[in-house]
């Protein structure tokens, strides 16, 4: 016991920098900076916020976060899934298709990660994370076309696994990069007619936040024979934060607004929570629904 | 050529006549200058360094001259000379013309962009200051629109309109965003691969949002804010639509009314041009900038648009305005075929080849410096740690060879001959065998400090990153090891990995003899994503950006996007790639077992030049100041102008 003590003790000893010399820009940076001190083992937080709004009776989002660290001392493991979902409103069941989704997604992945994660013998999946991800998006696009037929849904989800993050989108939910920087970078491309109309010059982006039919999707989960998901990789952002939302938080609250409330909260709970807040204070025209995760290291 | 602009100080001291002014200026200037006695004769020398050598422009300050930069002496590299005299005897407008003149150096220095020019140096003697700049060796778009008989390509002006609505979009996105104000066609070089160039940094402006700005800019293809001192992004792309109208139709905007485009259809006095053309060039130019395009990357997606519509961007001739054969620097002859890479160090080019001799060759004009001689071909690349350089060959030895007097340091050897070639980190060189260990050697002494034996001969070359080392085998096996030497973790690919890894940032690409193009997860091994190619590959990838490069036995160089894993364009060769890509600014340099060495445009996959030997190309293009280095199966290096 007091070995272990004093071994700990040591440990830390040998971890303190004592150079007196002037600092150099990561050593001020890692001061000024949102993180604060090196985490061991690495770690994968997240946390979400949902509310129904206040202008609709039926919350047809659905979200869902798995966290997963392994540590030891073969490997450090993060391993996170999480996924928004906005059923479309105006059709029925739209709540049935977000919950089929993330459900579905989810357990097709899990499938596949499975032996690699939980098995003593640890088995890589054979299809790339790409490949896991599509799979997974066309088993929910045919369980919701079977128990939910003529329903959609909008779909973003994220593999975080490692450093890397896998995005699989469908619709109108967003995933951004929070930077530590302040700036919000939108990472998904809007599958809605107004993002078209705009992209093909035919709107101003003032013109684009009156359009009436703001809510029109060209492409959804659950709607059309073949889907093609938006599927690409990219490294988790150094410093920064991932956060998914469905249009109940983005169409609400500028995205400036949205990184101050992020950077002052103290905590990934507290910042939800108080995006979901400000989205209702601003109106609560539609459901919120949004996850932060942070990879401290 | 620089214009003055005057300071806020010269505002001042003569309120409200501002345009006025700055014309007065350049015009008292212009009268001052017209005797030629003030050029710079040829031969003389700048500055202890520049060797002038011609007059190619004339400007209201003064000229712009070719020069020779001397402390090359081995080789001619041109600099284009750009001089300002100044004449302004009000000691207030000498300081104004002064800061403008470093203004434009200090705008040019913080870009970098393959449609700007770079900047070597600026300085000031006497009452004349010089800015040293990339030399262009081609014509600016006047010339080009006056020389053309009848009308220039559609196809052709179009290509170029998607390259100045990239600049643009780079410089409006610059922090802070710059203005060019003077979009014109005598600001656009087009070199002689056909890439537009923008010169004349003079006026650019640094855009303050909501200041109103001097107006400076060229009638004619000014927009009406412009006149009214407002000098927004939306300035440059109606003059870039003014510039295409210019081009497509030869009516010179200056010679007519201002803001009277829309009383000169395109189509009515070009009838070859598209009407999709015309109808983006129109939006360019209304009066009114709510109806213009919001952004040049708008306007940009709206021209490739009209090139995907029409098809007309498959009519561009491949090569550009190139019209001459590309002619090697030098050539040096080896006694048996080239198969493997060079390396560079110090104006000093290293080359194997399969005669067993490691040369060594003077850069600038190939002369032979020493050859050292293994017992065995060689194939690899050869690395280069202080005074030594390393190579691996065929007789079984990894050679540490002094580089300047290309003896022998130390050999050491393995137990089958080496394909592999070393690199090198943490005083150690890595490099594999065809006795399927991977040995990590001490740079100084030559001795082993580790070698771990594989599933496979090893060809791949080790690549290092995130303190592991990654490397394949012939059996398919791809492994990360640390620097003590312990696996990190292991992936199998379907067949042979002879190709060599890269890492960048998050994640490591190789290719394999089962014809896939991989992406790993660098520290933990995942298959992030998979790409197929039509057949297996040995090539080492390249990235540039977003997009990876390979090539494979199907003949196709490939361009993949890094995140998604969709092909962005793919070039066919006449027979298998073998050689490796080298992306060097925006293109790609990919040899061919056809023999042939391809420069092809990194985003679009167009051919700008291509280099034919008399063997396949098997070896990866070196590339240093803008000249390539490649050996080719003919017993050839040469050097070629990028």
């Amino acid at each position: 016991m007091l070995d272990a003590f004093r071994r700990l003790f040591q440990r830390r000893k040998t971890a303190v920098d004592v150079s007196t010399a002037p600092l150099t820009p990561d050593q001020l940076e890692a001061i000024t900076g949102t993180i604060g001190p090196r985490t061991d083992p690495p770690q994968l937080i997240a946390a979400c916020g949902q509310s129904v709004g206040k202008q609709r009776d039926l919350n047809e989002d659905s979200l869902l976060a798995i966290t997963a660290t392994l540590a030891g001392n073969t490997n450090f493991l993060p391993f996170g899934l999480y996924i928004v979902a906005d059923g479309m409103g105006g059709h029925q069941f739209g709540e049935v298709a977000s919950n089929a989704a993330i459900r579905t997604v989810a357990g097709s992945v899990l499938r596949k990660f499975h032996p690699y994660l939980f098995h003593l013998n640890s088995e890589v999946p054979d299809e790339s994370l790409q490949e896991i991800m599509q799979i997974a998006v066309a088993e929910a696009q045919r369980i919701i076309q079977r128990e939910a037929p003529g329903s959609g849904t909008t779909m973003t989800a994220a593999l975080v696994l490692g450093q890397q993050v896998t995005i699989a989108h469908v619709g109108d939910s967003r995933a951004y990069l929070l930077h530590s920087d302040g700036r919000a970078e939108a990472i998904t491309r809007d599958h809605s007619l107004v993002k078209r109309l705009e992209e093909l010059g035919h709107l101003t982006p003032a013109e684009a936040e009156k359009y009436p039919h703001r809510n029109v999707l060209y492409r959804a989960l659950g709607q059309g024979d073949i889907l093609e998901p938006d599927i690409f990789t990219l490294p988790f952002p150094r410093n920064g934060f991932l956060m998914l939302c469905s249009d109940g938080l983005w169409g609400v609250i500028p995205e400036p607004e949205i990184v101050r409330i992020v950077q002052e909260s103290a905590t990934l709970q507290r910042a939800c929570q108080a995006l979901v807040s400000a989205a209702n204070a601003a109106g609560g025209p539609d459901n919120i629904s949004v996850i932060l995760v942070q990879l401290l290291t | 050529m620089v214009n003055p602009q005057p300071t806020h100080s010269s505002h001042q001291s003569q309120p409200g006549e501002t345009p006025l002014d700055t014309r007065r200026i350049t015009q008292s200037l212009d009268e001052g200058n017209s005797s030629s006695r003030r050029q710079l004769p040829s031969g003389f020398i700048l500055a202890k360094r520049y060797e002038i050598q011609e007059v190619i422009g004339v400007g209201g300050m003064g000229s712009v001259y070719r020069a020779r930069d001397l402390h090359f002496p081995n080789i001619v590299k041109l600099v284009a000379v750009k001089e300002m005299v100044n004449l302004a005897t009000d000691p207030e407008m000498r300081k104004a013309i002064i800061q403008n003149f470093e203004r434009e150096a200090n705008i040019l220095a913080t870009l970098n962009h393959p449609s700007i020019p770079r900047i070597y140096d600026y300085f000031s003697q006497d009452d004349r200051s010089y800015l040293v700049l990339e030399f262009i060796s081609g014509k600016d778009l006047e010339a080009i629109i006056n020389e053309t008989k009848g009308f220039l390509p559609e196809e052709q002006v179009l290509a170029w309109a998607i390259q100045l609505c990239d600049v643009l979009d780079y410089l409006h996105n610059h922090n802070p965003p710059i203005i060019f104000r003077d979009m014109k066609p005598s600001n656009v070089m087009l070199n002689f691969n056909g890439d537009v160039i923008l010169i004349d940094f003079g006026i650019a402006k640094i855009f303050q949002s909501g200041v109103k700005g001097t107006m400076i800019g060229t009638e004619g293809y000014a927009p009406p804010e412009q006149y009214r001192g407002e000098a927004t992004p939306l300035a440059d792309i109606y003059a870039l639509g003014a510039t295409l109208h210019h081009a497509l139709t030869k009516r010179d905007p200056r010679l007519e009314p201002p803001f009277s485009f829309a009383e000169r259809p395109i189509r009515k006095i070009n009838p070859a041009v598209s009407a999709e053309f015309e109808a983006v060039i129109n939006k360019t130019l209304e009066y009114k900038m709510e109806d213009r395009f919001r952004s040049a990357a708008e306007m940009k997606e709206a021209l490739i648009n009209v090139g995907r519509k029409t098809g007309i961007l498959n009519r561009l001739p491949t090569a550009g305005l190139q019209s001459t054969t590309i002619k090697p620097i030098w050539t040096f002859t080896c006694e048996d075929e080239i198969r493997g890479s060079s390396t560079i160090f110090q104006g000093i080019l290293f080359i194997g080849s399969y005669d067993n001799n490691l040369y060594a060759l003077n850069a600038a004009d190939g002369k032979l410096i020493w050859k050292y001689p293994t017992d065995g071909g060689i194939v690899t690349r050869p690395a280069i740690y202080q005074d030594s350089v390393y190579i691996g060959s065929g007789d079984a030895r990894l050679h540490a060879v002094s580089i300047r007097s290309g003896k022998v340091l130390w050999t050491y050897y393995t137990k089958g001959p080496i394909h592999s070639s070393p690199r090198i980190a943490e005083g150690h060189v890595f490099f594999g065998s065809d006795d399927h260990c991977l040995y990590a050697v001490n740079l100084n002494t030559g001795r082993l400090t580790w070698n771990i034996q594989t599933s496979g001969v090893i060809r791949s070359t080790p690549f290092i990153a995130h303190e592991r080392i990654y490397v394949g085998n012939e059996s398919g096996d791809f492994y990360a090891f640390d620097f003590r030497g312990e696996i990190k973790w292991r992936f199998t690919a379907k067949r042979g990995i002879t190709g060599s890894p890269i890492v960048v940032d998050q994640t490591v690409y190789f290719c394999s003899l089962d014809g896939t193009l991989y992406a790993l997860d660098a520290l933990h091994g995942w298959l992030v994503w998979r790409f197929r190619l039509g057949k297996s590959s040995v090539v080492t990838p390249a990235v540039s950006e977003n997009i990876i490069i390979t090539g494979a036995a199907d003949g196709f160089i490939y361009a993949v996007d890094i995140q998604n894993a969709r092909e962005v364009w793919r070039f066919r060769t006449e027979h298998q790639v073998s050689g490796s890509p080298t992306i060097y600014r925006d293109a790609v340099y990919c040899g061919s077992a056809d023999g042939v060495l391809y420069c092809l445009e990194c985003r679009t996959g167009r051919l700008r030049w291509k280099f034919a030997t008399q063997g396949p190309i098997t070896g990866t293009p070196m590339i240093y100041d803008d000249i390539v280095y490649i050996g080719s199966s003919d017993r050839n290096v040469y050097a070629l102008f990028a």
